[in-house]
């Protein structure tokens, strides 16, 4: 178990707010990259997320934003590198023992349990909790019932949050689609994660639904105290809620620090917009 | 408000599930009723019993098909492990349990737990794959089991069971009995299968498949259906689930095989071919996929109708064909479905109020 002491992060990564400078850091990635066909998808990619944090990933469309996720929970495994959650390693790990360890995230396409309950797909992320077995579920036995109150009366106030109570029972695929994109990141949280990572949350909405996000995102975040790693293109959204900020281009970091600091920085005014041609 | 005019799932779910039961024990009562009146034919009476089986059967295959969502094509290869363990379990249990409906019940746990444990071993290699692989291998295994139950010898003797592969070579002492004979089957089995019997069976599947369905392990089943890669974004461990469902699936399956056998005085591993498998296939489909009553009452008329369809001799599978796709076009239109969804008087309200 690491001590409570002044944390001392791996020398090749960024500076933790300060609220986390005493505590261990949620995730350190060292050195971690990828070959997928030949090509380095993901290349010395190193970064440390302090236990509240909320860190922006951003870059050019193809950048291997979304590999990164992919490495983090494993659906892909790292050729090189490793990964630190909560300071254990998750080498071997598959992406189910990922989540269990603390790592929850939703998808840049909405991936919802479409033809269950919107209440349903919130208690199946609630499966690693309830402890009765398939016999006591066929035969109604007390425990399943205590358990399953539990689980529905804990499913209805996460819901609540985002006062989505009132369509608790409304198949998830029929939801509209602000909604769907709520009820993944309901479902991320369900499952007690101590890093959420966004893909792409604004993706598809219009400014005030984006204005209605990033009060929710803020909300999470106070609520839970959770570290929260989020992809995305909206810059308006990626300035206001994020405290550090990582830019990637062609698989590696050009960039990484406060939202001011990254605005101002040439490489990624380059990487965005391009080179000024030279006369 | 759009958002009351979207469906409510709870009502509409737990509303089924009641309407299922109700249609089951109002049916059996009817059914039994009408065959102690000598109302219902002697060929009709006669396949009470296969009917609860194959319905029985369509309840267990649209856990895996209509639940998981994986399409298995071998499954009257636990039906047949469940038959010849079951009849084996009974022909043996004769001196010990004489009263035949325990001597039923305990054969039909034994071939569940046969069925099950075929279901385990096969399952290791098959829930690896997905999709059509997954139907493909299930096919294969369906008929692997077949060819095993045909060249499969049991004896019993003084001694104790003794079995062969291929040939047999059990070598029984004087006194013994040859209980399963390879290809011939089982032949001379009591036929202690009553249609009471078949209706409990029906009933606790239903049971078993429903509160399963409604509990943590029934939602991580609709999870990976729905999703495999959210399901596993979750923690939700897509082996042992599927594993469950599988086993599960075969179980039932094997005790509806041990039903189905102990209503013929022979039994052999053919009857249980790929026809056979299709044939489940075919309720759980025509039904409606995760629709258990819709199953059943695709079991029992696709079970009847052949029976029915005699009289029309040449004519009889050319009219099945036509039923059968009458019956598709009526369960998928949804003009159809609009037009009788007006008689239903829960609808009606519903749609009153909001």
């Amino acid at each position: 178990m690491r001590e409570k002491t002044k944390y001392v992060p791996v020398p090749s990564t960024t500076i933790l707010p300060e609220r986390d400078a005493e505590r261990a850091p949620v995730l350190e990635c060292v050195k971690l990259g990828i070959t997928l066909g030949g090509i380095k998808a993901v290349e010395d990619f190193n970064l440390t997320v302090g236990r509240t944090e909320i860190v922006g990933l951003i870059g050019p469309n193809g950048a291997g934003k979304t590999t990164v996720f992919n490495l983090l929970t494993k659906v892909y495994q790292p050729t090189t590198g490793t990964i630190l959650l909560n300071g254990q390693d998750t080498h071997g790990m598959n992406t189910m023992q990922v989540n269990k360890a603390g790592i929850a995230r939703t998808f840049q396409n909405i991936r919802l349990f479409r033809n269950m309950s919107v209440i349903d797909n919130v208690k199946t992320a609630m499966n690693n909790e309830m402890r009765y077995n398939m016999a006591s579920a066929i035969l109604r036995l007390p425990n399943y019932r205590r358990e399953e109150v539990a689980a529905h009366r804990r499913a209805l106030k996460l819901l609540s949050i985002f006062d989505m109570q009132g369509v608790a029972d409304v198949p998830a695929g029929s939801l509209p689609y602000g909604a769907q994109r709520r009820l993944e990141i309901v479902r991320a949280l369900a499952t007690n994660p101590s890093l959420l990572l966004l893909d792409e949350p604004a993706a598809g909405m219009n400014p005030s639904e984006t204005a209605d996000l990033m009060d929710n995102i803020r909300k999470v975040h106070e609520m839970f105290q959770i570290a929260i790693i989020l992809i995305e293109h909206d810059m308006s959204l990626v300035m206001n809620i994020c405290e550090g900020i990582c830019v990637l281009n062609f698989g590696h970091i050009i960039a990484k620090g406060t939202p001011d600091e990254i605005q101002s920085n040439p490489a990624v005014i380059e990487a965005y917009l391009g080179r000024k041609k030279e006369a | 408000m759009t958002m009351r005019r979207l469906i409510n799932l709870k009502r509409v779910e737990a509303r089924r599930i009641y309407l299922t039961y109700a249609v089951v024990i109002v049916a059996y009562v009817i059914c039994q009723v009408m065959s102690s009146t000598k109302f219902l034919s002697s060929s009709m009476r006669g396949m009470l019993v296969p009917i609860c089986a194959y319905m029985v059967m369509a309840v267990s295959l649209n856990l895996v098909v209509g639940i998981l969502g994986e399409l298995s094509l071998g499954h009257a290869g636990f039906m047949s492990v469940g038959a010849f363990s079951g009849v084996a379990a009974a022909v043996l249990l004769q001196g010990i349990i004489p009263f035949a409906p325990v001597r039923l019940a305990v054969a039909m746990i034994v071939a569940a737990i046969f069925a099950a444990a075929a279901g385990f071993i096969i399952g290791i290699p098959v829930l690896r794959l997905k999709g059509d692989y997954l139907a493909i291998v299930t096919l294969a295994f369906g008929e692997i089991i077949k060819s095993i139950l045909n060249n499969f010898y049991l004896g019993v003797d003084s001694g104790g069971l003794h079995f062969s592969m291929l040939a047999d070579t059990t070598r029984l002492l004087p006194g013994g009995k040859l209980i399963i004979r390879g290809p011939m089957g089982i032949s001379g089995i009591q036929k202690i299968a009553t249609f009471p019997a078949g209706a409990i069976l029906l009933f606790i599947s239903l049971m078993i498949v429903f509160n399963l369905v409604n509990s943590r392990s029934g939602r991580a089943f609709m999870a990976i259906r729905d999703d495999r890669i959210a399901a596993e974004s979750i923690g939700l461990d897509i082996t042992k689930y599927k594993m469950m469902a599988f086993v599960t699936s075969a179980a039932l399956a094997g005790a509806a095989g041990a039903l189905f056998a102990m209503n013929y005085s022979t039994i052999v591993a053919n009857k249980f071919d790929f026809n056979t498998s299709i044939l489940i296939l075919v309720f759980v489909v025509l039904g409606g996929q995760g629709n258990m009553l819709g199953g059943i009452i695709a079991a029992a008329v696709l079970t009847i109708l052949p029976e029915k369809l005699r009289g029309f001799s040449e004519y009889r599978m050319l009219l099945y064909a036509i039923v059968l796709i009458v019956m598709m076009l009526a369960t998928n239109n949804a003009e159809i479905k609009d037009f009788i969804s007006r008689f239903n008087p829960f609808r009606r309200k519903e749609e009153a109020n909001s």
